[in-house]
């Protein structure tokens, strides 16, 4: 059949064409929306607020879930307690990245990836910026701890931390 | 089965505010490019038939959904439309008050499977299905190739 | 449960912006699908349509939009959709319709318009992202797959440069496909080291692009390939899908588990236990060039770590012991998501019907496996189909 076609349906416009030759209609749809949290993100912004990490623990698998959630997605059933875990962890995984959220350039690069945070079961991670670092330093099993913002400045938001930084000497 | 917990006090309990934006750009097509040009150029309501199921499209398609072959036979629409069917509407699209009511309209041509919906110059009291009306071009210089290139529809 | 055939393909060009509306696109990849079979409109009794977000088009409710240019007028017609997985997944479900016995012969056309969004489909891509825990960090989605990238790489030690390999296969591969939209006959590792760094370790071309795109499907049973002796029927033999949660950080990256898991339920049915020595061709979902190793692994074609070593020895080479997207793959024809249904189960379909022209595997082949990827790293579909 791929032999037997001679030519295969699609009219191809230059970028030059798109945006000036065709006819074409713009729209923006306004779509604003304000998310419930939920009980256990609710807590956990609060808790952030107070500059403390929150979890929550299910008596039948025994994990200590983060970031918390009000049901335990492998047993199926509602989650048991809150408990608080450590501003410390190890670096699962990370990116370097050099395009913003619109995929522009951006010539400082923005260190990210996932932590795992002590206190939570094993992998339990949560995705945030890395600081104090480079393309040479950091790497996968690194131990780091939440640098925090002043209580005045922090809102309830996983920005309350800054980025996580490596651990000194004698921390954790 | 619930959860074992539940906030009894709603200022603890948060929300979190975001938009789910994005610009968009939608082209007119194969079919819609060529309708589109010549309303814009030649001030023209073209339309498409399917000369195997013998229905004429508007607005014009590449393919007739019945029997899903091509349209090849392209024809000019001319002659009055019929009022199908009206509204009168009182706010915009927003739900805010309009100044003045606004007519719209669904209207068919004979002959034609399909029709558009667009604005009447009718007063809101006048407005009635079975009035015979005829399009409204812009002038030349304002037609972009656009749906409003027809400004309205009057008898 | 009957036997299910797929008996015709089509597809359109794969570009980065073609006129044409998702409706155009949907009737020219239907239309070559039932020309293919040598069937009309009427011999159709359902549709299913698959595409990812209505976001990317930006039309509310897509399916409903696009019905018409899929032939459903008036007809049994259901939308699916599993992110980037529905590629293989609309098969599927064409394939249960069929399967159940409720019809005979089922139109399947899976589209994509991401030409619509601006600037770029990456704005709504980032919608993916959880509100609350990630979204204030501003993330591009390319981040997530540089993460998984990085992990993968680093637990099997593998070096770029074999990650690099498979964009080059996948674009040169993709020369002999007419619709490709990056195929590249002269592309080296060295090029591919060094394009543009976008999130280290991932480079520009290691991903695929953003399209426009259409394909179609003509999937029926047994009964009706033998009352219409239909020519070269490819038959599916077996269906697997699994999803895992959305709790992406929670799980280690290195490997696909929910992907194992469909291809165990895909294996069983077709009833393949060494999927290395009885599969002879392979379509592994390849929108980055690292996800082609990673689904290899998780297809079971190879051990956890082996895949980079295959590649480097040609193994996966159009003319291999396991030819691995001899289509070219997404990241040489294209990627319009959903549509790119045509290089996956079409491709198992245009090879085994001995119809794939230029992109012909040298030797024989009896069955082949592909595989789809969607969501937040979390769902695969898996369809194995035999001649």
């Amino acid at each position: 059949m791929s032999e037997k076609v001679k030519t295969w349906p699609g009219v191809e416009l230059s970028a030059k064409e798109f945006y000036g030759k065709v006819t074409s209609v713009k729209f923006r749809p306004e779509a604003k929306f304000s998310w419930s949290a939920g009980e256990a993100m609710s807590r956990f912004l609060m808790e952030l607020k107070e500059g403390r990490l929150i979890a929550r623990t299910c008596r039948k698998c025994k994990r200590i879930l983060f970031p918390p959630r009000m049901f335990c997605e492998e047993c199926f059933r509602p989650t048991d307690a809150w408990t608080y875990v450590k501003d410390t962890g190890t670096i699962e995984t990370y990116s370097i990245s050099y395009i913003d959220l619109d995929a522009k350039r951006i010539t400082d690069p923005v260190y990210v990836g996932v932590v795992s945070v002590d206190g939570a079961s094993p992998k339990m991670g949560l995705m945030h910026f890395f600081g104090g670092v480079t393309p040479e330093t950091i790497r996968i099993g690194m131990r780091v701890k939440a640098v925090w913002k002043p209580p005045a400045q922090r809102e309830g938001s996983v920005l309350d931390i800054v980025h996580w930084r490596p651990l000194k000497e004698g921390e954790g | 089965m619930t959860f074992l917990e539940r906030t009894t006090r709603p200022e603890n309990l948060r929300s979190w505010r975001g938009d789910v934006e994005a610009d968009y750009l939608y082209t007119s097509g194969v079919a819609g490019e060529r309708f589109f040009l010549g309303l814009r150029d030649a001030g023209k309501i073209l339309a498409a038939k399917c000369d195997a199921c013998g229905l004429t499209y508007l607005p014009p398609r590449m393919y007739c959904e019945v029997c899903m072959g091509p349209l090849k036979t392209w024809t000019e629409v001319t002659g009055p439309a019929t009022v199908e069917g009206v509204t009168v509407t009182h706010v915009d699209e927003h739900g805010d008050r309009l100044a003045e009511p606004q007519v719209w309209a669904i209207l068919r041509w004979p002959g034609i499977h399909g029709g558009f919906v667009h604005r009447l110059a009718v007063e809101p009291a006048k407005a009635k299905p079975g009035l015979k009306v005829r399009p409204v071009l812009k002038p030349r210089k304002e037609r972009v190739g656009n749906i409003t290139d027809i400004r309205e529809f009057a008898p | 449960m009957r036997k299910v055939a797929c008996i015709g393909a089509g597809m359109t060009l794969f570009r980065r912006r073609l006129l044409e509306t998702g409706k155009e696109m949907c009737w020219e990849a239907a239309r070559m699908a039932l020309d293919s079979a040598g069937l009309t409109i009427d011999d159709v009794d359902a549709v299913v349509f698959g595409s990812a977000p209505d976001a990317f088009d930006g039309i509310h409710m897509k399916g409903e939009n696009l019905l018409d240019g899929c032939g459903g007028v008036g007809k049994p017609y259901v939308r699916v959709f599993t992110g980037g997985g529905t590629a293989v997944f609309s098969p599927i479900a064409g394939y249960w319709h069929v399967a159940s016995g409720a019809f005979d012969c089922v139109l399947v056309v899976n589209e994509e318009k991401m030409s619509s969004c601006q600037p770029h489909p990456q704005s709504v891509f980032g919608h993916i992202w959880d509100p609350i825990l990630d979204r204030p960090l501003k993330p591009n989605l390319v981040w997530i797959f540089a993460m998984e990238m990085n992990r993968y790489m680093t637990v099997h030690k593998v070096r770029y440069e074999d990650v690099a390999a498979v964009a080059v296969k996948n674009k040169r591969n993709a020369v002999a496909h007419p619709c490709a939209q990056l195929a590249d006959p002269n592309i080296t590792v060295d090029d591919v080291k060094n394009s543009e760094m976008m999130a280290w370790p991932v480079r520009r071309l290691d991903i695929s692009p953003p399209s426009d795109g259409a394909s179609a499907l003509v999937i029926a049973s047994e009964d009706f390939v033998r009352k219409r002796k239909v020519e070269s029927p490819v038959w599916f033999s077996g269906v697997g899908w699994c999803i895992d949660t959305t709790m992406w950080t929670d799980r280690d990256l290195y490997f696909p588990e929910y992907l194992a898991r469909a291809a165990k339920m895909a294996y069983k049915q077709a009833r393949i236990d060494d999927p290395r020595k009885q599969i002879d061709f392979a379509e592994p979902y390849d929108p980055f060039d690292y996800k082609e190793l990673h689904h290899m692994e998780g297809l079971g074609l190879c051990k956890k770590g082996e895949a980079p070593v295959l590649t480097r020895e040609g193994v996966t080479q159009r003319d291999g012991d396991l030819p691995t997207c001899p289509s070219g793959g997404l990241l040489g024809v294209g990627n319009p998501i959903a549509a790119t249904m045509g290089i996956k189960v079409g491709e198992l379909y245009w090879q085994l019907s001995g119809q794939a022209g230029k992109r012909q595997i040298p030797h024989e082949i009896h069955t082949g496996v592909t595989n789809a990827w969607g969501d937040l790293m979390q769902f695969s579909s898996v369809v194995v189909m035999r001649a």
